[in-house]
């Protein structure tokens, strides 16, 4: 049960599901209480939902909410209203906070602030090393036994680049069914790098991030979790030749699962050409080959998942010159429609398939139950109402956390969501983000 | 022209116009009062992050002989150095009335970005940004090429099958990217000549020859070489064993200039270290411009100023 409400029931009608047909779908007590036509609407909110799409709450395997430590950026309150307002249920908050999320004490405030504020499930992820320092290994054992059950474990933003550290947190969380999510970096390949090394990078004059300095410790990882018959997870992958990698080792056998972000499917490296850094972000925005090879990757289920990557940044530290720009974007609020333009209009994916790779498998990776179910008779109300014959022209107005170092800003993008429901409550409603204070606040207005 | 950000940006007319503006200019250093009135009452702030004497004094001669008054904001003991952003920095040369601002920055792209921010309406002139360009550094380069191929009668000419070696850490050089765009638009054939770790990985829409062999470079006996700083400290991340070892693969010694014969000129953008990338006999010959590219420096930055605060202003 929400907190924030009584109970509510909601008639929903006339919704289509990821496979194409049409129901009605009766939300009651926190669950989708029946499905099918002419379900008595009697003491019900009645919500039209002709036309549109009916989606499980999206899962987001990778966000930065930056609570606690970095409120100027982000909060768990204003990061969950992003969520919502991008048809997002539950996300999974990475460690690279301050303190960083490395010990229970950390991990249950995060997941209390996600309860408070009401708007998403928050996992937290928790640290492999302490402090992030690829040194020593974080209590991974008591992070896993707290309130905050943590199942994923990431230094994201710092690869755990010392082999002999990966190998043994790939045998430790064996222990607890924990997976651990490699930042696939290699530090030495990549001092100082600024964007894609490539033909573009020699023309500006920025230091190369190589497409090897990915790959090589993806390769590294995936036998050491053969090895050692651990589960790894790769975040964010960005290359056609990590591609080839995740591909040889699942046809191996190997218990691997990997994610792409949004802007990786829809951006190239072109756009750093003026230096505008709105798109620096790490890994760096790739060649249009490595794009088409990672949405080949999404359709073929060699990469098992969509994660944002939703990295807010305040307003100094992306108006200023490239090298002192931090690395980053939101992605929360657009996640869906990036997907619908890049890997759903091309053919490549269907709403099935969007279901399996925002939400479904995500959940499945972080071991988080209660998210990801297709939406039918006595699962739980988490799923979102998609309009995928709207387009809108992205404005500020459309992003609803704190930051906005969006790099769709004044793109146009298909799709916009329409309600959220979160524990048999919406989140958004009528394409406005429910403020469970004051009542609706207008999004997108 | 609004801006001067980038050779690559300029045509062939654009960039003959400002080599033949240069010719003027030039003619006024050898007046005896080397001074014109022609900007008067502008301001040009000449914003430096990174140190570099030689190009803010000859960019504060272009800018004095020119009648500006020129305002030299150095990063070092100023609000910069407390963390000052580049956009506040901006906005107070803005706020105190700057025409022009030359920037000298050591991250590639930053006149660019100050150009496009909207912080400040000047003319943005582009003093050499990281490892990208250094505009001024080409258009001297190919006045100098030019003046020793046609002396007095260089104006209105080209560099029309000129052949240039350009040699060294073309990696993180902004001479090297600003004279490949510039000599090429001018007509010349460019050759880079480098140890494998100092170009960047991929050259594919460079329109130059890439070699490793300096020796085989000079065999062809090019109109041009030109040698490149090269930062001994490269050393300590692997680019090349140490400088002996530089010196005797890509350095222009004594037996290199021998056989290079007297054709050919020999062009450093300076600082040089002696005995690593040239040797001393060979910085000193007649076929050295080096002394020449210093004193065309400022007639190139005067027309460069010139014609960012003299003319129409785009826009505007």
């Amino acid at each position: 049960m929400n907190q924030h409400f009584p109970n509510q029931r909601f008639l929903i009608s006339g919704a289509t599901l990821a496979d194409g047909t049409h129901t009605d779908l009766l939300v009651d007590d926190g669950r989708i209480a029946e499905t099918g036509s002419g379900i008595s609407a009697r003491g019900a909110e009645q919500i039209d939902a002709h036309g549109l799409l009916a989606l499980p709450g999206l899962v987001d395997l990778h966000t930065h909410l930056r609570e606690p430590g970095f409120e100027t950026s982000e909060t768990i309150l204003t990061g969950t209203r992003a969520a919502a307002a991008g048809g997002f249920t539950a996300v999974f908050a990475m460690a690279n906070t301050s303190p960083v999320a490395d010990t229970a004490g950390v991990v249950e405030q995060v997941l209390t602030l996600g309860e408070t504020a009401g708007y998403a499930t928050v996992r937290p992820i928790g640290a492999v090393t302490r402090g992030l320092a690829g040194e020593q290994l974080a209590e991974l054992g008591a992070m896993a036994a707290s309130r905050a059950q943590v199942r994923v474990f990431s230094d994201d933003g710092m690869c755990v680049s010392d082999p002999l550290l990966m190998r043994r947190a790939l045998e430790y969380v064996k222990a607890f069914d924990g997976v651990i999510a490699q930042h696939a970096q290699e530090p030495r390949l990549t001092v100082g790098a600024q964007m894609n090394e490539g033909t573009l990078s020699g023309e500006l004059g920025l230091a190369g991030w190589p497409a090897v300095a990915e790959e090589s410790i993806i390769a590294r990882d995936v036998l050491l979790a053969e090895h050692v018959g651990s589960r790894l997870h790769v975040c964010h992958v960005s290359t056609a030749g990590s591609v080839d990698v995740i591909r040889w080792a699942k046809a191996r056998g190997i218990t691997v699962t990997a994610e792409v972000t949004p802007h990786h499917l829809l951006l190239t490296e072109d756009l750093v050409a003026g230096y505008d850094a709105r798109y620096k972000v790490n890994p760096p925005l790739r060649s249009s080959e490595d794009v088409q090879a990672l949405r080949e990757a999404l359709a073929d289920g060699t990469i098992d998942i969509v994660a944002t990557d939703h990295a807010p940044h305040p307003a100094e530290a992306k108006d200023c010159e490239w090298d002192a720009a931090a690395n980053g974007m939101v992605g929360l609020e657009t996640a869906l429609s990036v997907v619908h333009a890049s890997v759903v209009e091309s053919g490549q994916l269907n709403w099935s398939d969007v279901a399996r790779v925002m939400s479904h498998t995500p959940a499945a990776i972080g071991s988080l139950s209660g998210h990801g179910e297709p939406i039918a008779a006595g699962a739980p109300a988490e799923f979102t109402l998609y309009d995928p014959s709207a387009t809108r022209r992205i404005s500020t107005a459309d992003l609803a956390g704190k930051a906005t170092n969006s790099p769709y800003l004044d793109r146009t993008l298909p799709g916009r969501i329409v309600a959220t429901f979160h524990r048999g409550h919406p989140t958004v409603l009528d394409g406005n983000l429910v403020d469970f204070q004051n009542g609706t606040e207008a999004l997108g207005g | 022209m609004r801006h001067l950000l980038s050779t690559k940006d300029l045509d062939r007319d654009a960039a003959i116009g400002l080599l033949d503006v240069a010719e003027d200019m030039a003619d006024v250093a050898n007046r005896e009062v080397k001074k014109l009135p022609t900007l008067r009452g502008k301001t040009v702030v000449n914003l430096f992050f990174e140190d570099s004497t030689r190009t803010r004094i000859s960019f504060e001669a272009a800018a004095k002989r020119l009648s500006a008054d020129v305002i030299t904001f150095s990063a070092k003991g100023s609000s910069v150095s407390k963390g000052e952003s580049l956009k506040d920095t901006a906005q107070t040369l803005q706020a105190m009335g700057a025409d022009a601002v030359v920037i000298r920055h050591g991250a590639s792209g930053a006149p660019h970005t100050l150009a496009a921010s909207g912080w400040i309406d000047a003319g943005i002139l582009n003093a050499g940004d990281g490892t990208h360009e250094h505009p001024t550094q080409a258009l001297l380069d190919a006045y100098t090429i030019r003046k020793r191929l046609h002396g007095a009668a260089s104006r209105g000419h080209d560099l029309d099958g000129v052949t240039v070696t350009i040699v060294g850490d073309i990696l993180h050089s902004r001479v090297a990217r600003s004279n490949v765009w510039l000599l090429t638009t001018l007509g010349a054939h460019v050759s880079l000549v480098a140890p494998p770790t100092l170009l960047p990985v991929s050259l594919r829409r460079w329109p130059a020859r890439i070699g490793f062999d300096l020796d085989a470079a000079i065999d062809t006996h090019p109109d041009v070489v030109m040698m490149l700083r090269i930062q001994a400290e490269r050393m300590h991340a692997a680019f090349f064993p140490n400088s002996r070892e530089y010196a005797r693969r890509w350095g222009l010694d004594d037996v290199r200039m021998a056989r290079l014969g007297p054709g050919s000129i020999v062009m450093h953008p300076g600082p040089m270290n002696r005995g690593l990338e040239i040797s001393a006999a060979a910085a000193d010959s007649p076929q050295s411009t080096v002394r020449e590219q210093v004193a065309n420096g400022v007639s190139v930055r005067m027309a460069a100023l010139y014609l960012l605060l003299s003319g129409e202003r785009e826009g505007q």
